[in-house]
């Protein structure tokens, strides 16, 4: 099944057309439209309440669009409940608040979803999650409960709970901006090195440095539409609105 | 003073027979409505206005009526529908059950709503279907936290229980007031009967305070 995405060479692994989301009379994204390529490094960035967050939710379904149309993999997902499961465990998805599951330990977190929904057999889910740890650097937390780890351990595991689904993408919500400082380089190097090994990736963050550096397209999105896209090069050193310069001198001078 | 103390000793094997009716039922009753509550409980939350509906009728009417007419009406009322009378055993444990599974559904619908919002969203995300996050995440984690109300509503069955003596189902209060009809002496007899309500209830909320104390401990909510 092809998508005739607008003006895009290979075929987009996302295409988002004219997106629209309302929660009651507030109106939180304003028409978006945009695609992801595979491998690609897209970074959004913006204000709070710009929308950056409704609009990654938007294409795992987490919230369901008011308007317009996410296609992933050459489907249409916002149209089709019946494979909605199917699709979205191939999209992970990683959480500003991490979202562990408190009940089980860290190896169970990782395993469910795989034996649950792809129906891996144990030792196969075992393993696997106990490869993605060592790759996050927590292979001898397995058996901690996540109250037993800091936030950015906590954090590592729930990259390495999306990572053992085998997603196509995956989508991070401010994934350090519940830490403390000094955490935030531990899961930011997770994520690089996971963007280096060709890892598609939107991530909504305020970690202007991470943009600049892991991203291959940089979004400014303000007041629910994407006001300027570009390299990140060229979006930080000339952006071109002005909404995108006021915005950019406010968080670059911290 | 008109008191007897053999007669309190002569009456307390009865008694503590009925007790354990008492008992028995109670834990039937609440065992059952758990199980009845957790698909009430997730009914009243479910998307489907049909589930909704149905779970919001059975507990308004179960909560907004008496239980006594709620045991009558299983007791003597279905007979007449079905056509063949009913053990006051069977009629009393069901319509326990059932009258408990209304305020177990009240107290499941509370601990699911209880659970971050972003664990469902995190088994969603997963690929996980609604059911399987409720039955893999967001129950586990409900569960852990009503068992203090659990207890509770334990408590307050075993008490209400006592209102199926009226279809002569013998358990502590048919008990006691059968040696009345005996003996003649109520004081004696009620005053007894109640202490040992008092005993049971009283332990069990010993119980439920150690258990909350636990999962404070445990912290693992």
């Amino acid at each position: 099944m092809g998508v005739e995405a607008p003006g895009a060479a290979p075929e987009p692994i996302l295409v988002v057309r004219n997106l629209h989301k309302s929660f009651g009379s507030l109106e939180v994204l304003r028409g978006i439209t945009n695609h992801v390529q595979q491998g690609e490094v897209v970074v959004i960035i913006g204000p709070s309440g710009s929308g950056k967050s409704t609009f990654l939710r938007c294409l795992n379904l987490l919230e369901q669009p008011s308007s317009g149309e996410v296609w992933f993999a050459g489907q249409r997902v916002n149209d089709h409940p019946a494979h909605l499961n199917r699709l979205r465990a191939e999209m992970g998805m990683v959480f500003q608040r991490f979202n562990l599951f408190p009940h089980l330990t860290v190896i169970r977190n990782i395993t469910l979803a795989p034996e649950k929904v792809l129906g891996l057999p144990k030792e196969e889910a075992q393993e696997r999650a106990l490869a993605l740890l060592e790759r996050v650097g927590l292979r001898d937390k397995a058996a901690s409960y996540p109250d037993e780890l800091s936030g950015g351990q906590q954090q590592r595991v729930a990259i390495a709970r999306a990572l053992a689904m085998r997603p196509k993408v995956m989508l991070f919500d401010e994934p350090t901006s519940a830490l403390d400082p000094e955490m935030i380089g531990e899961v930011l190097d997770v994520m690089r090195a996971l963007a280096q090994e060709g890892m598609t990736m939107v991530v909504v963050t305020h970690e202007m440095g991470f943009a600049r550096e892991v991203g291959d397209r940089v979004l400014f999105m303000d007041d629910g539409q994407i006001v300027e896209e570009n390299t990140p090069a060229r979006l930080f050193g000339a952006p071109q609105q002005e909404r995108t310069r006021a915005f950019l001198s406010k968080v670059l001078s911290l | 003073m008109d008191f007897s103390w053999p007669l309190i000793w002569q009456s307390l094997p009865v008694l503590l027979s009925g007790a354990w009716m008492t008992v028995k039922l109670t834990t039937l009753a609440v065992g059952m409505g758990f199980i009845i509550g957790t698909f009430a409980g997730l009914g009243r939350i479910a998307h489907s206005p049909l589930w909704r509906g149905v779970a919001s009728v059975y507990v308004d009417f179960i909560r907004g009526t008496p239980l006594l007419v709620q045991i009558f009406l299983v007791y003597m009322g279905l007979p007449q529908i079905i056509g063949r009378p009913i053990d006051p055993y069977l009629a009393g444990v069901a319509a326990l059950s059932i009258n408990s599974g209304a305020y177990v559904a009240e107290i499941v619908r509370a601990g699911i709503q209880s659970v971050d919002r972003g664990q469902m969203e995190a088994a969603r995300s997963l690929g996980l279907s609604y059911g399987g996050a409720m039955r893999f995440i967001i129950l586990p984690q409900a569960f852990k936290r009503i068992i203090p109300p659990l207890g509770n509503e334990f408590i307050a069955m075993l008490k209400d229980s006592s209102l199926v003596s009226a279809i002569s189902l013998e358990e502590l209060l048919r008990k006691g007031q059968l040696i009345i009809g005996r003996t003649l002496r109520p004081f004696e007899i009620l005053i007894t009967v109640a202490l040992i309500y008092l005993v049971m209830t009283l332990a069990i909320s010993r119980l439920v305070a150690w258990s909350e104390r636990r999962l404070k401990v445990q912290q693992r909510l």
